[in-house]
């Protein structure tokens, strides 16, 4: 845990104070010098991509809007999911059914066009991508914890609960929603990487953040295009992409087993 | 644990069972497998649009005139014509011996079928206006068919080896309405016939038997395998799955060139690569040395040899140069070195009221793709550099861009492009006349469309060529895009291809190609 | 039973109109192209499609279609109903689903289990490590490193989809489209499995001598499997987006790579189409799934 946790805050740290201490910038371009492999020849310590801007930098701006997009998403996601699976799954009865099915309704529009609608609808934007990929996410949250919820309203503890008339309110809040805890950090943990890939995915289809800006996903989605030639492109910012992610998981479990320690309800 | 070794077992074992199967039986047949990167919308001819449509129709069907491998014109169905002196009159003679892949005999009724077909509206064809300048086609005798012109139209012929114009079966027609263009019903009078069709993999032909020249024709069949990915049908080349393949990844492309040698194709291709401007509205609208010093500002050398690299020519004309009997106007600052443009730029700049302390802001539109976004880059940076200001790139999903461009609301300098439908001058001018609906840009001069509409009414060659020049001339003085490179047609085709020919159209017609024996 | 069956059709409805309104609100049309047509041409064909009536009518006119059974020509295959590529692409793409669903479940379960049951061990970090990796590559990576390496490189397997190169085909696609959901379900089954080993009814049945193997077989397999089960709508969900990727990198036709030419072309009937054909393939999954849980865990049933 303190592992994870130490790699991520140097890489956090790294992107926030790293494009200072180069003497490069994350847009210009210099056709004199592309693809030029890493190393510190002109003080490229990443390379030069095929515009022969420097991958440092672009690296590390890449590192900052990737994680900007994954924690605001799954916070987004964190939020939405969990009051709206612990509220269906305790309720029940139809409450349950009604709301699920709205989910299933979510689950069956199709992602691609949601997303090309709101980029569309509101012009491209930053702040749209957290957005359009959270409410995504929220729907898989819901799910787990609504299921989760189902067996745990089931248990002795909340039967107790109920029967001592403690408000439903109250039961959400306070006797079911701490012993999801273990799950739902798993999952976030689960959830920051997945809207990472989803982002990067968005990248793919060439609908993620604009050039010049960059992210890990991207970044990726263009080195992949050079891998024979400058396998740099994609080995670093997959290198980087691979180890944010399984910081992420790593931390995740580590605080799942920390959270496993109170096993009395 | 025991189940997923059996699992990967299998796994391993059905791998080498693939490696070592072979062609089950069919070995007699020799076959040719190209790549196609796009999935033609369709093969009814009237409502195929797409140049990847017409790339497999000219594999089906065959029009009075046709291409040789290296692009000169040669008789198709027509084994000969004479035209009138005044140019308007085409009498063409069909060959008797050409069949549909039925055995029926192929008429010049076929012909003035097809074009009612394409000019009906209910036919709703894309191509419908193909024939503009037509008057009258009409059936003489069985092998004997009439056009007649508005206005002498030099580029008839090259009209005429397009799919829209190639006959139609009735009876196929009559008996599976709109629904004929699938194998089994699709009948057609080219070198090959449609067998199979799996949309979104691949579309096989088969020799057509009947076909005048099939003794000529080598191959017996070619699958057209759909590859939308550069990078993922480079891969198919290399793992031998594809014989031709239908486009050179830009990434890595030097590598690319070193690997591949010989079997690397790059020609000249009538296709021009520009962004334009919204001239409907401000900062282009009234401003000609603005959209100069943008233009000019751009270092076309570096930008073909660096980014695109794959042996495009830097553009200075609107017309590509290649095309018959024309020499494209260039830019007049054409000669300059780029410092000297430069300093030309920044001065047009400043007249057109911008400077350091109140710069430009400008929205540079592109369509999602990554050659686009490397170009849109790389102007993004030689603007900055030499006007100082600054471009927010937008990368709009295809669909939209065009839908912004035709509304001009949002636009201010979008990506286009045009390729030549014929080998003449006329189908790159005449998209910027006022009233055209491909004139995107909204580019109107009352000069260019009267000079346009002179050199239509000549016929006189000669003549009508100066006036298109003349005519571009003027065109470019006003700066209603950028253009910026002409595109190559590029391919990798393998060794054991023979026959294969670069043409400036980019067309490979598959019955020129033959397969070496094996070694 | 039939009473959830009927409940279903209202959801579907929502579908139709939430998906008919969202692809006419996108910009463009289906026949927008850099060859802009003559205004009349454009006019003729919008006409043919009738794309110039008002969407209300559009609309009346799709669902009449519809409750016929039609779902229309489609726009970008012009030689082509809506109904025949979906026949065409979805026998694919559900093989290549279900195949990598298979591949998933049987390698996360097990050795999500293993793990779970040798926690700490070095074989534990193993596997962990394993489905890290599998959950930190994107699939757009993985497909054209492995084609690169195994149809380019040693040509052991096909790198592209053509119709005969048998069951080899499905390798490399099957793969890519399951490993992140292999890493997934490992991870949710060791999580969940350390859970429920370490709940009361386990130790009860520990302490009264029961075999580990017996253990995990009769008592705790089956509450263990409720996240993932819970997991699995989202599993065919992400099997359905890796498609869309693997079928693209491969060249598959399945209904995936259609979406997506679909969506970009506007080609709305086929859009449609897929979107009802999918929502409706998934509503009757999600059925089944809350029936298996009811199945697995009977104090879900008692209500």
């Amino acid at each position: 845990m303190k592992r994870s946790g130490g790699i991520l805050l140097f890489v956090l740290v790294l992107a926030i104070i790293g494009p200072w201490l180069s003497p490069h910038d994350y847009l210009s371009t210099n056709f004199d010098d592309m693809l030029r492999s890493p190393g510190l020849s002109g003080l490229h310590l990443f390379g030069t991509d095929d515009l022969g801007r420097d991958l440092f930098v672009r690296t590390m701006l890449g590192i900052r809007v990737t994680l900007l997009v994954a924690v605001v998403a799954s916070l987004v996601s964190l939020v939405i999911g969990v009051t709206y699976g612990a509220v269906a799954g305790y309720v029940g009865g139809r409450v349950d059914a009604v709301m699920m099915r709205f989910v299933d309704t979510l689950y069956a529009l199709p992602f691609i066009f949601f997303v090309i609608l709101l980029m569309v609808a509101f012009e491209r934007n930053f702040l749209l991508i957290f957005v359009a990929i959270g409410a995504i996410n929220w729907l898989d949250m819901a799910r787990i914890v609504r299921g989760q919820t189902l067996s745990l309203r089931e248990r002795e503890f909340v039967s107790a609960a109920r029967l001592m008339g403690v408000s439903t309110a109250r039961i959400i809040f306070r006797h079911i929603t701490p012993n999801l805890l273990g799950i739902v950090v798993v999952y976030v943990t689960l959830t920051i990487p997945q809207a990472i890939l989803v982002e990067s995915f968005l990248s793919f289809l060439g609908l993620g953040v604009q050039e010049p800006q960059t992210s890990l996903g991207a970044l990726v989605d263009a080195g992949v295009n050079q891998m024979e030639g400058a396998s740099w492109m994609l080995l670093i910012p997959a290198a980087v992409l691979a180890l944010i992610l399984m910081s992420f998981n790593f931390l995740g479990d580590a605080m799942r087993d920390f959270f496993d320690v109170r096993q009395t309800p | 644990m025991r189940s997923i070794r059996r699992l990967l077992f299998f796994l391993v074992l059905s791998g080498v069972a693939a490696c070592g199967g072979s062609d089950d039986g069919r070995e007699s047949l020799s076959v040719l497998n190209r790549g196609l990167n796009t999935e033609p919308e369709s093969l009814d001819a009237h409502k195929a649009r797409s140049l990847q449509a017409a790339d497999v129709l000219r594999d089906l069907g065959e029009g009075l005139v046709s291409f040789t491998s290296t692009g000169e014109l040669t008789e198709g169905t027509a084994e000969s014509w004479e035209v009138s002196d005044d140019l308007l009159t085409y009498t063409f003679h069909l060959r008797p011996e050409a069949k549909w892949s039925n055995g029926d005999a192929v008429t010049a009724e076929h012909f003035v079928f097809s074009v009612k077909r394409l000019i009906e509206p209910a036919t709703a064809a894309f191509y419908a206006q193909f024939l503009v300048d037509v008057t009258e086609l009409r059936a003489i005798d069985e092998h004997t068919l009439q056009i007649m012109l508005k206005r002498p139209t030099p580029y008839l012929l090259s009209l005429l080896t397009h799919p829209a114009t190639f006959p139609m079966h009735p009876g196929a027609l009559a008996e599976h309405g709109d629904g004929f263009a699938r194998p089994g019903k699709m009948i057609s009078n080219g070198a090959y016939v449609l067998t199979d069709w799996v949309p979104g993999s691949v579309l096989t032909l088969n020799r057509n038997e009947y076909y005048w020249n099939n003794a000529n024709t080598a191959i017996d069949e070619i699958r057209h395998h759909i590859s939308s990915q550069e990078t993922a049908e480079y891969a198919r080349y290399r793992a031998g799955e594809l014989d031709i393949t239908s486009s050179v990844p830009t990434d890595n492309f030097e590598q690319v060139r070193r690997d591949n040698g010989d079997e690397l194709h790059i020609a000249p291709y009538q296709n021009i690569y520009y962004y334009g401007y919204n001239l409907s509205k401000p900062p282009f609208k009234n401003s000609p040395e603005l959209r100069q010093a943008l233009s000019m500002a751009i270092d076309r050398e570096l930008l073909v040899e660096k980014v695109t690299g794959r042996g495009e020519t830097p553009a200075y004309s609107w017309v590509p140069p290649g095309v018959d009997n024309y020499e494209p106007t260039v830019f007049a600052y054409a000669p300059l070195t780029q410092d000297e443009r430069n300093q030309i730029a920044q001065t047009l700049y400043a007249e057109a009221g911008y400077s350091k302390q109140k710069p430009l802001r400008l929205e540079l539109r592109y369509n999602t793709n990554d050659t686009h976004k490397k170009v849109a880059v790389a102007i993004q940076s030689m603007w900055r550099d030499v006007l100082g200001f600054e471009v927010d790139l937008i990368n709009e999903e295809f669909q939209v861009l065009l839908a912004n461009i035709r509304d001009k609301e949002v636009t201010q300098v979008f990506r286009s492009s045009w390729v030549g439908d014929y080998n003449d001058a006329h189908t790159f001018l005449s998209i910027l006349q006022s009233q055209n609906a491909a004139n995107v840009p909204g580019y109107a001069s009352e000069e260019y469309d009267a000079l346009l509409l002179r050199a239509a009414e000549q016929a006189d060659l000669d003549r009508r060529r100066l006036y298109m020049e003349e005519a571009e001339r003027v065109m470019l003085a006003d700066h209603p895009t950028i253009p910026i490179y002409f595109y190559v047609s590029k391919h990798l085709v393998k060794p054991r291809v023979a026959g294969w020919g670069d043409n400036v159209l980019d067309y490979h017609y598959s019955q020129h190609l033959s397969l070496k024996a094996a070694e | 039973m039939l009473l959830r069956l009927l409940g279903a059709i209202p959801t579907l409805l929502l579908v139709i109109v939430l998906a008919f309104l969202m692809v006419h609100a996108a910009p463009g049309g289906p026949f927008d192209d850099e060859r802009v047509l003559p205004t009349d041409v454009a006019a003729n064909i919008q006409a043919a499609y009738h794309l110039d009536e008002p969407l209300p009518q559009q609309f009346t006119r799709y669902m009449a279609g519809l409750l016929r059974g039609d779902l229309g020509p489609s726009y970008r295959y012009r030689d082509y109903t809506v109904s025949e590529l979906i026949g065409s692409g979805f026998p694919i793409s559900l093989q290549l689903g279900a195949l990598a669903m298979a591949l998933a479940l049987l390698v996360g379960i097990s050795s999500g289990t293993v793990a779970a049951l040798k926690q700490g061990s070095m074989l534990d970090r193993v596997v962990m490590s394993f489905a890290m990796t599998g959950i930190s590559i994107p699939v757009f990576v993985v497909a054209p490193v492995l084609v690169l390496l195994l149809a380019v490189k040693l040509q052991w397997l096909p790198a592209g989809w053509s119709g005969e190169s048998g069951f080899a085909k499905f390798v490399l696609p099957v793969i890519t489209l399951a490993l992140p959901q292999i890493a997934y379900i490992a991870r949710l089954t060791r999580a969940s499995m350390i859970d429920v080993l370490g709940c009361d009814f386990i130790r009860t049945a520990r302490s009264q001598g029961l075999g580990s193997k017996a253990i995990i077989r009769v008592h705790a397999l089956k509450p263990a499997m409720l996240p993932v089960l819970s997991y699995m709508g989202p599993a065919i969900a992400a099997i359905l987006t890796g498609t869309v990727v693997v079928e693209e990198v491969f060249g598959i036709p399945g209904l995936g790579q259609f979406f997506v030419r679909g969506a970009l072309n506007r080609d709305y009937t086929l859009v449609l189409g897929i979107v009802i054909f999918y929502a409706a393939l998934i509503i009757s999954l999600n059925l089944v799934v809350d029936i298996l849980y009811g199945f697995i865990d009977p104090r879900v049933r008692q209500r």
